[in-house]
Formats: C-alpha cells, structure tokens, sequence
C-alpha cells in the first residue's frame, strides 16, 4: 500500500465512530427531569399524609392518639431547634445529644464497614483462588445471611461484652455478604479471552489479580460497596438498640426518647439516621463514579 | 533472519509474487491431533509450516476446528498428539473480538504487552506512539474502548501486538465481526503493515475472498475433525491494490479455493 492510501485511511479512521445514541437527547433530559420532580412530588405527597394521619387519620382509622405522628414541622423545631430551660438554669438542646449520638453510630458503622471491605475482599480472593475453599465456605456465608441478626445481637452482647468491638461485629456480620459475593462475582466473570492474554504472556497469579481480575470487577465491586454501606449503618443502630451501655449512639437516644413517649425526638432520631445511610450510600457512588464511571456506564449517576 | 529482506522488507515486493526467505520455519505443525475431553475430535494430524515472513491463511466451514488450530500454535492448548515447532517470545495475536482491557484507555492498551514483558518505560512510550500512529489511531489515544467502533478497536488490538514487533502473527478471524466496508480497508492496512514490517502471519478465516486477497498462501481444512485438505499458492505480486478484488486471475483462484471448500464439506 503507498503512503497517500495509508493517510486517507487514516483521515476517514473516524468515521464509523459516529454511532446513534441509545436514548434521544430529548429523551435524556426528559429523564433527568423526572428524576428531579417525581421524588419531590413523592416526597410532598408523604408529608401530605403524615399531616392527614396526625389531624385524623391515626384517631378515627386506628383509634390511637395523634401525637404519634407528630407534625413535621414539630419534629423538626423539637429536635434540631428548641432549647428546653433546666431547673439548674442551663438549656436542654435535644440537637447537641442527636449529633453527638449520630457520630458514635457514625464512627462504629464506618469501622465496621471498613472491617467488611477488607475481610470481604481478601474472603473473595482467596475463595476465587482455590475452588476447594469456594466450595467449602460458601454454605457458611449464606447461613450467615439467614441469621436474624436482631435475635443473636442479644447473646453477642452476653458473650462478648456490650463493648465497641461487638458493635463492629454485627456491622460486620450483616455487611460482609454483599461484598463478598459481589467481588467473587466480578473476580469470575472476567472475559475468558482476556484471561487468555494474560497466559499467552505467561504472568504471575499477581499481576493478573492486580492487572486483570481487580480492574475487572470494580463495578460489580463497587455495587457490593454500596449495598453494604446501607447495611453497616443499620447494623450500627439495630447493634445498639440492645446496647444500653457503653457509649451512647442514635439507637440509644432513639429508644431512649421512645421510652419517654418524645415521639418528635424519636422521628428526629430516625430522620437522621436515614440521612446517615443515604450520604453513605452517595458517598459511595461518588467515589464508584470517580473510579470507574470513565470507563463503565453503569456507575450510578446519583 | 540473515535475508535482506527482513532489514529491508520494500526492497522484496517490488512487482514479484512472495518466495520463501531461507531458514528455519516460524512455525511448523507435525502430525498435530487433538481430541477435547468430551470425545470431540477438532484436528486430524495436521502438519503445514509457515515460513519466515510469509502469509498463511487458513480457510474452513465454522466448527471446523480453526480456532483450535490457532490456540494450538499460541500454546494455548496442547496438542493430543503430534508436535509443534514455534518461537513463542516473538508471537503477535489478534483474536476474534479485540480483547482490549476495558478500564484502559487506547494508549494504555496498546502498551498491555510492553508492560507485561516489562519493556523500559522510555522505549515502551515511544513504540507504542509510533504504533497508535501507524494504524490511524492518532486522536484517541485516550478514548476508552466502548467510545471506539469495532474497527477502531481491531486496529488498537493490531498495534497492541505491534509494539512488540512479533516475528510471526497468529490472526483468529479478527475481522469477520465487521462489517464489509471496514473489512475491506482494514485488509488493505494490514498488507501495508506485512509488507512494511516483514513479519509471518497464520491467518484463521472463514472468508475465501479474504483468504485470497492477503496471503502468499490458501490452506483449505475440511469440517470436523479439522485436516489440511488443499494448499494454493497465491502468485499475486505485492504490493496488491485493492482493485486486485476484481481481477478475473483472483475470481479463478477463489473459485479454486472455493470447490476445494465444498468437496470436502459436502
């Protein structure tokens, strides 16, 4: 071939590029439309009942008093805003003990979590590595996701002491499933053919773990991250709902306040708990979305 | 390797057919059988060579055992019986999909192999530029792989081997997924490239048209288990315009190749 047929083929190497997108442009921005005005109006329309189950709904449907579902608006002032004058002269800011408590659940869900990505990852490892070891712990994981967790909490508790470190167990023990099996997962489904290459160049079980099969399985990785993440927080707080000692995480307060019949400041105990699992959860696909969203089109958007 | 025309490749084509360069085969097949664990037989004593530098092309119905042919060469698979001769430390491939690493861009795919072989980084980056360039993908080198269409992806797969300047290239049917426009004038870049770098090929192709047009060589196998049933020398002298296609000399070898196919298979 001579050298003017080379640079023609290289100008018109571009062309067949241009491929029609899946979904229209109008499409798209229809979509991120909606997914801006149907979670608003989802959210309006909860609150819409929550006020109609509080003026009604809860007295004349189920006979129980109102205060149950307080007002929003008093959920709200109750635990982010009001100070409560002390016989002693100081205030009684119900926020500073919500805070503080969301931090303590805030540090043992994190440790826990961090405690699953490692224990899950080096799990997935080495169970990807030796079929034998697959085979004879994969019962024992899925018999680990079958416990009830709420009914064995208590007997962690009375054998290991309510301390932290049993706290970060149940963490554990709840979040370390979807890890597991979402990286043995995508450590399995490499491309035979890319597995192939990594042979014809004759590379140590190192270098195609680090080169190929991790690379490989960050997506289906990062799915189990955030699945997780979710679960370590409920763990976290479920783990304390028996815990009345030790240090005092939202569980605590939140049954603290239940206890007393503070129905605002148990709703505002739960909105922050929720608050907690979802910048979790979006904390996560952001950094899934900065990892791998160049590359992988599924990296959540959100 | 002592022959001039791999210091000088040009100087071989200029308006004569391909004659074998003296020296010991690229690659030699003797009496090769295989037989999968489930009773499959996919070859029956094969033996053929490929001289250095010279371009082989097997044609044959699907399933007929091409590909196993191939894995064979590139150690992928043993052989049940019989014996192969190859060097593997200098093999390019290109297989049927362009195997690119997804997470890696164009430029770091292309160097994949460097990298493995551990090539010094200097020399790596500038191999691997020279190659982005010589197969027209200056521009993307850093566009990931699903931002490429399946012939831009083919030719990062060909510089990928490129970089390592194979002494022989095992192709696996690495543009029968595309389509006929693209087929065409990635067939006609990668004679330019065979004349240019003098390198051995075994090409693995269902196409006869395709077959025909690229080597110096057509060897026909027939349907399971896969044997060599035909060998064509291809007289055509490189290098070979695209217009060749149209040739009636071309139509009558390809319609040789093509009895020699259905004989068998029928």
């Amino acid at each position: 071939m001579s050298d003017a047929t080379m640079s023609e083929i290289v100008d018109t190497a571009g062309d067949d590029l241009v491929e029609a997108p899946l979904v229209s442009h109008e499409e798209r921005r229809k979509l991120e439309w909606i997914s801006i005005v149907g979670p608003v109006v989802v959210f309006a329309a909860f609150v819409g009942l929550w006020y109609f189950m509080h003026h009604w709904g809860l007295r004349h449907l189920f006979d129980k008093p109102g205060h149950l579902m307080p007002p929003v608006h008093d959920i709200l002032y109750d635990s982010f805003v009001r100070r409560v004058p002390q016989p002693d002269g100081s205030d009684y800011i119900a926020r500073s003990d919500l805070i503080r408590a969301l931090e303590w659940t805030a540090i043992v869900a994190f440790v826990g979590l961090a405690a699953s990505i490692v224990l899950g990852i080096v799990l997935a490892v080495v169970m990807n590595r030796a079929a034998w070891l697959e085979r004879t712990a994969w019962p024992y994981l899925i018999a680990m996701q079958a416990i009830p967790i709420l009914a064995i909490v208590p007997i962690l508790g009375s054998i290991f002491g309510y301390e932290p470190s049993t706290r970060i167990l149940v963490c554990v023990m709840i979040a370390l499933f979807p890890i597991v099996s979402n990286t043995l997962f995508g450590l399995q489904s490499v491309d035979r053919s890319q597995h192939d290459l990594f042979t014809l160049k004759g590379v140590s079980r190192m270098t195609r773990l680090f080169k190929l099969e991790f690379p490989a399985a960050m997506p289906a990785i990062f799915a189990g991250f955030r699945i997780s993440a979710g679960l370590s927080v409920i763990g976290a707080v479920v783990g304390e709902l028996f815990f009345r000692q030790g240090g005092r995480g939202i569980g605590i307060v939140m049954d603290k306040f239940r206890s007393r019949a503070q129905w605002t400041l148990t709703y505002g105990a739960l909105l922050l708990t929720c608050l907690l699992g979802i910048a979790v959860f979006l904390l996560f696909s952001w950094i899934s979305k900065r990892a791998i969203g160049k590359w992988h089109d599924s990296a959540h958007s959100s | 390797m002592t022959d001039t025309r791999m210091t000088d490749p040009a100087a071989n084509w200029m308006g004569q057919p391909w004659t074998p360069i003296a020296g010991d085969p690229a690659l030699e097949f003797s009496d090769v059988s295989k037989t999968f664990q489930d009773g499959t037989r996919a070859l029956d004593r094969t033996s053929f060579t490929v001289a250095p530098g010279e371009f082989v092309t097997v044609v044959g119905p699907s399933g007929c055992g091409k590909s196993t042919l191939l894995r064979i060469a590139s150690g992928l698979e043993r052989p049940t019986t019989g014996s192969i001769t190859v060097d593997r430390s200098s093999l390019g491939y290109v297989f049927q999909d362009a195997t690119l690493l997804q997470w890696r861009t164009v430029r770091k795919n292309v160097a994949l192999f460097a990298e493995l072989d551990k090539m010094p980084r200097a020399d790596r980056e500038r191999r691997v530029s020279e190659n982005i360039e010589l197969v027209g993908l200056n521009g993307f080198e850093d566009k990931y792989p699903k931002q490429l269409s399946g012939g831009m992806r083919m030719r990062a797969s060909l510089a990928r081997s490129l970089v390592m300047e194979p002494d022989l290239f095992l192709f696996d049917e690495p543009f029968g997924a595309l389509d006929e426009i693209t087929r065409e004038r990635l067939n006609d870049e990668l004679l330019g490239l065979f004349q240019r770098k003098g390198f051995g090929a075994l090409f693995i192709t269902h196409s006869i048209y395709e077959a025909v047009f690229l080597s110096t060589r057509v060897l026909v196998m027939s349907a399971r288990p896969g044997r060599i049933v035909a060998s064509f020398d291809v007289p055509f002298e490189y290098p070979r315009s695209h217009e060749l296609r149209f040739d009636p000399d071309f139509a009558a070898l390809s319609g040789e190749v093509s009895r020699a196919l259905r004989g068998e298979s029928a």
